[in-house]
């Protein structure tokens, strides 16, 4: 039999395919009308491949900001993936070649496709999620290249797709609640971030929920490891 | 070519944040990394749930109903189904046959 890896990594990357690709136009556009062409945008996906952050940047490009704020601004948007990489150290512990392109990889919807650490039968794991994050990333770069190229000429009305990005994670949500008996995490995240959101606003509510998370689940360490 | 400085900027710090720690605990995983990597994937999608959700208004109209329908229709399907994709294509075809026609 052939390796079935890759074939298995392109089934699993689909769902993230829909939502990538209508993002990464969004991006385009901005892009260009912003005064950036294609290769700018190319340049960004392939490289920043941090999707709300691309988005922010491209008002830090024409807003004239300075490095500094730049820098600031990426660790504000992006500071959960620090939060990302530190609940895979142990995941992608043995991914050897595979392991640097996987982390510069680890986006949200990357993420969710592969944080609950499994493999289908019969792949090698570690190939399989550098192909479900090389896969993604493609989908995103296209994405961007396609809105750069045609800009705003969609023949149809494309509003509301982007609740592709949150169904896929309401799946995932669903499908770890199905499969572990222990929901004090999932409630944890769920009720930390909303009252976070009440209290911080939309805008800022994202670091104190990931401060919150932490602090409530090391609190609740010896009572969750004592259940294992 | 002030450009380039942006965003390589941008992409030099995305990359230390997701490389950070992986090179902090390279050597042993402390025991309580282990169990923020067993504990946190859970509580971190039901954060990204809420934060999907974040511009939705549950107290003017639509009251946030075209999210609620199609939310529940992604969770039943799932339950029901046990597959990603189904779950994901019937909720993003509800939601935009919601908002585009009937909200």
């Amino acid at each position: 039999m052939k390796d079935q890896t890759v074939k298995l990594a392109f089934y699993r990357s689909i769902p993230v395919m829909a939502g990538y690709i209508v993002l990464g136009i969004g991006f385009g556009i901005l892009m260009r009308n912003a005064g950036y062409g294609v290769l700018w945008t190319a340049a960004m996906s392939g490289f920043i491949y941090a999707g709300s952050m691309q988005y922010v940047g491209v008002s830090l490009l024409t807003g004239g900001a300075s490095v500094i704020t730049t820098i600031l601004t990426t660790i504000m948007v992006n500071g959960r993936h620090l939060f990302y990489s530190i609940s895979m150290v142990d995941k992608y512990k043995d991914a050897g070649k595979y392991k640097p392109y996987m982390i510069f990889a680890l986006t949200d919807e990357t993420y969710s496709l592969l944080c609950d650490g499994k493999a289908p039968e019969g792949s090698d794991p570690n190939k399989y999620r550098f192909f479900v994050s090389f896969f993604d990333q493609s989908y995103w770069v296209t994405g961007s290249v396609l809105g750069s190229l045609l800009g705003a000429v969609l023949p149809f009305s494309t509003a509301g797709i982007e609740f592709s990005m949150t169904a896929l994670f309401i799946t995932s949500f669903t499908e770890q609640w199905l499969t572990t008996k222990d929901h004090i995490p999932a409630l944890t995240g769920l009720l930390s971030t909303l009252l976070c959101l009440v209290i911080f606003g939309r805008d800022n509510f994202l670091i104190p929920a990931m401060l919150l998370i932490t602090l409530v689940l090391t609190l609740l360490r010896s009572r969750e490891e004592g259940q294992k | 070519m002030r450009s380039v400085i942006l965003i390589a900027a941008m992409s030099l710090t995305t990359i230390m944040l997701r490389f950070l720690p992986f090179l902090v605990f390279r050597k042993e995983t402390p025991a309580y990394i282990t169990y923020l990597g067993k504990v946190l994937p859970p509580a971190i999608i039901g954060m990204l749930v809420i934060y999907c959700l974040k511009d939705v208004t549950p107290l003017q109209a639509p009251f946030g109903l075209p999210e609620l329908i199609a939310a529940v229709c992604v969770v039943g399907m799932h339950v029901w189904k046990r597959n990603s994709l189904i779950s994901i294509l019937t909720g993003t075809v509800i939601y935009m046959v919601l908002i585009q026609a009937i909200f």
